[in-house]
């Protein structure tokens, strides 16, 4: 029998939560503790009795009962979940504590409890992430600093930090306090929107580590969907923009995880479903007043992913929403987007002199792509030399084989 | 045809989920090729880690485990070969190899009678 892709990494996320839940958030660790020994059991018991019916009931069993004997253990020389410390104590009330602890009515929230601890403001944004990667969707440090092409030693060091803040935080977030959810609410939108985007834009040269961290986030984000505190339109719009760039991956990113520019990729790859999907969360995601830089994201998704060929590529309306993007979230990254589509409609020449105005342009100094997009719109207007030397700026800026490639490829057509 | 006992001894406890789903797998795999092959007389049972050791004419009762961790037995397999060179080569697909463990290959005494 397989086992459904996943399986594992999933069930430790919710396994992590739950036991964290009942330990208390400074027993991060024992928690994790316990789900490693409910693995090494499923191993021990699953290879020579087979995989049982419910593999996901049998793990969280295992876990219960691990959870039983670590409580039974550590309870002279640890203090528990401060709400719970007292029942957990007596041997009388120990185990039915446990029990209701671990059924469906108290484990419900616990992904999404843990989802809103991670995002603590204490932490930075990339760290949030990186949390989330690891406490809910189950990568270890080796896997995240191989999806975020980072040496082990600095996420190592990133998620060890953030895990001793998150265990020292006096408990798991209430999400079921209305203010606080809303004012925590942005922060998780924002960790998804950058785990999503290190799959989408992300460096790693493995195709399936980007889809993977894209499935994830929309995972996750899903999840936030579906408790009424977070079903606002600003998450069904992140979840749109998600669906919407998601359907266009497959293009993307060619057969061996090589980088396609929009105007090489065959659009029959695009993932038709995806699209409809993106396209109906997008229309969930347009009532009410809010106009987040998310349903401007994935209005601009949707135009793209619209378009027959890239030539019949909407590219006014493109510009106007980088402009309004450019008034919620201005950044030299995407005003640069926004001189690319310029260029597109009105020529090679009108996007040199948009990129030439760009606010604090030097930022951009060290991003490959703002060299790349020089040297395509200098090869555009016929200057292929100059262009020549922008492809080979951005390739000695580039940061991971996938990009080293691309640029080399780009130096090549300058003939 | 003969019948042999193989003992997995130690291997990895450690790695990430999906590593353990990966090596999870790689013995359903290995385990089938055998079945299909007719190889396995019984999957045998995963024995527990700790234990009790009962020893000498005073019946000394000692905690488990007896052996260092790298050689603790996790669990047994019957197997059926042609000899005990066969067996050790069927042995060589197991996937306790790639995570520190070893395969001890024992023949069943056959009884001369």
């Amino acid at each position: 029998m397989e086992l459904s892709e996943h399986l594992f990494r999933h069930e430790a996320g919710r396994m992590v939560a739950t036991l964290t839940r009942i330990f208390g958030v400074h027993n991060l660790s024992l928690a994790e503790d316990v789900v490693q020994e409910a693995f090494c059991r499923a191993l021990e018991v699953w290879k020579y009795r087979g995989v049982p019916e419910n593999p996901s009931a049998w793990l969280m069993t295992t876990a219960k009962n691990r959870a039983l004997d670590a409580l039974r253990r550590e309870r002279t020389a640890r203090t528990f979940a401060p709400e719970l410390t007292r029942q957990l104590e007596s041997e009388w009330t120990l185990a039915p504590t446990v029990e209701e602890e671990f059924g469906p009515a108290a484990v419900k929230d616990d992904e999404l409890r843990m989802m809103f601890s991670c995002c603590s403001p204490r932490l930075s944004e990339e760290a949030q992430a990186a949390l989330i990667l690891h406490i809910l969707c189950g990568f270890s440090v080796e896997e995240i600093a191989s999806a975020f092409v980072s040496s082990h030693a600095s996420i190592e060091k990133r998620i060890t930090r953030s895990k001793k803040v998150l265990a020292s935080s006096t408990k798991l977030f209430d999400i079921s306090g209305t203010v606080d959810f809303a004012r925590r609410l942005p922060a998780v939108q924002r960790a998804l929107y950058l785990l999503f985007n290190e799959g989408y834009h992300g460096a790693s040269a493995e195709k399936a580590v980007r889809v993977e961290l894209c499935h994830e986030a929309m995972r996750l984000t899903s999840m936030l969907l579906k408790n009424p505190l977070g079903a606002v339109p600003s998450t069904y719009a992140l979840a749109a923009l998600m669906s919407l760039n998601a359907a266009r991956l497959p293009a993307r990113l060619d057969g061996s995880g090589n980088l396609t520019a929009l105007a090489g990729q065959d659009r029959s790859q695009y993932d038709q479903a995806l699209a409809e999907q993106g396209l109906r969360l997008l229309e969930r995601a347009a009532t009410g007043p809010e106009l987040s830089d998310y349903h401007v994201e994935a209005a601009i998704a949707w135009v793209h992913t619209s378009a027959q060929r890239t030539e019949d590529t909407d590219w006014a309306t493109i510009i106007c929403l980088y402009d309004q993007l450019m008034a919620i979230r201005p950044s030299p990254v995407v005003a640069l987007n926004r001189a690319i589509a310029v260029a597109q409609r009105e020529g090679p020449q009108r996007g040199l002199d948009e990129i030439r105005a760009i606010q604090d342009l030097e930022r951009l100094a060290n991003y490959p792509f703002y060299h790349a997009a020089l040297g395509e719109l200098e090869m555009d207007s016929g200057h292929l030399e100059n262009a020549r030397e922008h492809f080979a700026a951005a390739l000695k800026l580039a940061r991971n084989p996938m990009e080293r490639t691309f640029f080399e490829h780009r130096i090549g057509a300058c003939k | 045809m003969s019948e042999f006992v193989f003992l997995y001894r130690g291997g990895s406890r450690d790695g990430s989920p999906a590593e353990m789903q990966q090596v999870m797998q790689k013995w359903m795999n290995w385990f089938k090729e055998l079945g299909e092959k007719g190889h396995v007389k019984d999957r045998g049972q995963p024995l527990e880690r700790a234990g009790k050791l009962v020893s000498g004419k005073r019946k000394t009762v000692t905690d488990g485990p007896f052996a260092e961790v790298k050689d603790v037995v996790g669990g047994y397999t019957l197997i059926v070969a042609k000899n005990l060179n066969e067996a050790a080569e069927l042995s060589k697909g197991c996937p306790i190899l790639e995570r520190d463990g070893a395969v001890e290959v024992r023949p069943v005494m056959k009884l001369d009678m």
